[in-house]
């Protein structure tokens, strides 16, 4: 029996009140982009305050479940199959070898969910429960019928067709992309980085990146990298605008003004400054880093209010509360732990002093900022204007 | 001005051997092994690059094996010299500065119940013959020994090494990677006692993916790759006629010109040598003692360390001006651990990431190297200067 549609199960946009459609219109939208990557062509429909995507002609199923899987919004696919109206009992030789086919094994509790959507169907829902399921005891005498918590929760939904679908895919859950706003990701070449982006955009949030790439420091290959990082996450996110800042000259300036214990929390102050420049002009409601309390020096309490203090925009850190641990398994479930690991040096670790400061005093701080008065406008000017803009999906 | 100093990594195709190439693929594209008229106009090519390869190497015509490449003729020549003598003996010896296709399929041995012997070099990376000869048992079935070593460019006593083992025992076979060896120094394996010889088609300006084992006529080996009997039954495999007709045409032309091209790499090398030594805090690494000039060791090749700059940082540097190395061997280059060479020729750890390999060809120019040298003279205060404290 072969699948021929989806039903797609939305959680949390069903409490909305009269903003709703908003949110299931971007939700379509989503979904008529991740398919647009398919084999196959679907029509999608919103019917009665649910999604349908219908395939019409032949598909690739594994394919278009893969990408469904990557939609914020959806918290569940089931695949569907349907059939026209033709009287009752040929509903029931449907649904028999459907069970059939779905289900090899037959030592299962099931209950029949009907409803009836087109009210001129000469059977009320409950009597196609108590039928429908009287046909299949009969078919298969090795099931049992369990109206509380059955194995198999069997939905036949009478529409113009007739919908059969038991199954239940999970998705990615939280909100479609681009219900949001928009921010602006931190993107280095990390494990951390493309989790906290995929994190924030999981709520409907559109993301930009910028990675500060530090030639002949760090490679062209360290970049690429990060380009393979972004068009990951692109793939939940929809396209990224990646801008890669060139962080050469700034942070051997820094390097030479600057107590070298203090060096990755001042090039960190100057990469939020630029960072929160870029979003502001691109119309960013808000900065997204991969930090996590207390990880590396530059990550303590003490350095996170160093670091934060440089921007107005709100800072997003949806990693703050994770132990690496759980990061990785985050990394691993979303597919950027494999590129993560590549072995390039990124523009954080070179130069890294022997002993950070972990806590540091901010006057302290801004005191030392003062030594690069003279050069550091005029760096991060040029920084700002030659910076290169990509589109990763 | 852009500088093209990897050449140990891979080289430029000379045109000639191009375009041969791009005719057969576009007109005499047959099949050798097909009966008409196309097919046999594929295998006239490679019974040309079958004869070029056998007189340039002064063997026989049925000792010339074609495969994909070093790779692949050392794979065959390792495993299938270790199958097809596995009866009698279960011993193979090499060194500790072997290729990684040479390393990691002695690992593989091991693995399948193989002794393995590696042994060490001295700071030049010359193995010693004594080590050797102390090594052989009456069950080594396979000596492996490079030619020329891809990083740091030192030679083995090959000829010597050869003596040595068939007089200690005239049943083990003797296996030469002259991947980086072959058109930089005259090989004949029949004159120097080789049994078995590795050599590459991309490294001496034809292309990837085809490479030459020369197997002795005497020598019993099995093959590694199984299928349709190409190659009499050697090495299955469609063959790879434009490879093997570009390898060939490459290698003749080579060869036309062998005296004045060595004569030119030595030349490189000394030039880039003297101008290397203007800097401080460097080391040229893999000279035999009391040879400055870098007699004895390949003509192509030169390491050096930096005392103080990542070698990473270094080769980026130079990229940004158009001039392209190696930090250590480009096959290491991309894995975080230490080059395996430099190691064993005794360099500490400051060394190892410090290194830098420049390998020099008959399209590099004077100019090209004074150059790369005037970059170095600027970059490396510079980088110095911002290093880690």
């Amino acid at each position: 029996m072969k699948f021929t549609a989806f039903l797609i199960k939305y959680a949390e946009i069903g409490v909305k009140g009269r903003n709703r459609y908003l949110f299931e219109d971007a939700l379509v939208h989503q979904i008529k982009f991740a398919l647009k990557k398919c084999e196959g062509k679907f029509l999608i429909h919103k019917t009665q305050g649910r999604i349908y995507v219908d395939a019409e002609g032949e598909f690739d199923y594994e394919e278009a479940v893969e990408h469904l899987r990557h939609v914020f919004g959806i918290s569940g696919i089931c695949p569907v199959v349907y059939v026209e109206d033709e009287g009752f009992e040929k509903l029931c030789d449907t649904v028999v070898t459907y069970m059939a086919d779905v289900y090899p094994d037959r030592n299962k509790t099931f209950k029949v969910h009907a409803r009836r959507a087109r009210k001129n169907y000469p059977k009320e829902s409950m009597e196609i429960n108590m039928d429908m399921g009287e046909v299949l005891l009969k078919a298969f005498p090795e099931m049992k019928v369990d109206v509380h918590n059955p194995d198999i929760l069997l939905n036949i939904e009478i529409r113009e067709k007739i919908y059969i679908y038991s199954e239940i895919i999970p998705g990615p859950g939280g909100m479609p992309v681009g219900t949001g706003g928009k921010a602006m990701l931190l993107l280095s070449g990390g494990i951390d980085s493309p989790v906290a982006g995929y994190m924030i955009a999981k709520r409907g949030v559109k993301i930009d990146a910028v990675y500060f790439h530090a030639p002949p420091y760090t490679s062209e290959r360290a970049k690429q990298k990060v380009v393979d990082l972004a068009r990951i996450v692109s793939r939940y996110a929809g396209p990224i605008y990646l801008h890669v800042i060139n962080f050469t000259d700034i942070q051997l300036y820094i390097h030479e003004k600057c107590p070298h214990e203090e060096l990755t929390i001042i090039m960190r102050r100057y990469m939020m400054r630029i960072a929160e420049h870029i979003a502001k002009e691109t119309e960013c409601l808000g900065l997204i880093t991969g930090e996590s309390i207390g990880q590396v020096a530059s990550q303590t309490m003490h350095s996170l209010i160093a670091t934060n203090e440089v921007c107005e925009l709100p800072v997003y850190r949806p990693l703050i509360g994770f132990d690496k641990q759980e990061i990785v398994e985050v990394s691993e479930k979303i597919g950027t732990f494999e590129t993560s690991i590549q072995p390039f040096e990124d523009c954080c670790t070179i130069f890294v002093a022997k002993h950070p400061v972990t806590k540091p005093n901010l006057n302290v701080i801004r005191r030392h900022e003062h030594n690069l008065d003279e050069k550091i406008e005029e760096l991060v000017k040029t920084a700002l204007e030659t910076a290169e803009m990509m589109i990763v999906e | 001005m852009e500088a093209y100093l990897d050449n140990s990594a891979t080289t430029r195709v000379l045109p000639e051997a191009a375009e041969l190439i791009t005719k057969i693929m576009c007109e005499d594209y047959g099949n050798p092994s097909s009966l008409h008229m196309k097919g046999v106009r594929a295998e006239n090519y490679l019974r040309y690059a079958k004869e070029t390869m056998a007189r340039l190497l002064k063997v026989n015509e049925k000792e010339i094996f074609f495969t994909s490449g070093g790779t692949e003729s050392d794979n065959m020549a390792l495993m299938g010299c270790a199958f097809a003598n596995s009866r009698w003996g279960k011993h193979l010896i090499t060194t500790q500065i072997e290729h990684p296709a040479v390393l990691q399929t002695m690992r593989h041995l091991e693995s399948l119940g193989y002794r393995v012997t590696y042994l060490p070099v001295d700071g030049s990376g010359r193995i010693a013959l004594e080590d050797l000869q102390r090594a052989m048992t009456q069950d080594t079935i396979l000596v492996s020994v490079m030619h020329t070593n891809n990083e740091i460019g030192s030679l083995q006593p090959v000829e010597e090494a050869s003596v040595l083992i068939k007089r200690m025992n005239p049943n083990t076979l003797f296996h030469v990677d002259a991947v980086q060896g072959f058109g930089k120094a005259k090989i004949y394996p029949k004159r120097m006692g080789i049994d078995l010889l590795s050599v590459s088609g991309h490294k001496i300006h034809g292309p990837k993916g085809i490479g030459v084992l020369y197997v002795g006529e005497k020598v019993k080996i099995q093959p590694i790759l199984h299928g349709g009997g190409q190659q009499h039954n050697m090495r299955s495999g469609t063959d790879n006629v434009p490879g093997a007709a570009g390898m060939a045409k490459a290698a003749e032309l080579l060869y036309r010109h062998y005296d004045e091209d060595i004569k030119h790499l030595c030349h490189c090398k000394k030039y880039f040598m003297d101008g290397i030594r203007q800097l401080e805090g460097v080391t040229i690494n893999g000279l035999l003692p009391g040879k400055p000039d870098g007699e004895g060791t390949a003509p192509h090749i030169v390491s050096v360390s930096f005392a103080g700059v990542r070698s990473e940082v270094l080769l980026h540097a130079l990229e940004e001006k158009e001039i392209y190395v190696s930090a250590g061997s480009a096959c290491a280059a991309r894995k975080p651990q230490p080059s395996a060479t430099l190691k064993a020729i005794g360099a500490d750890k400051a060394q190892l990431e410090s290194t830098i390999r420049f390998s020099f060809s008959v399209y590099t120019t004077e100019e090209e190297l004074h150059y790369t040298l005037q970059t170095l003279y600027d970059k490396i205060p510079m980088l110095r200067k911002y290093t880690r404290r």
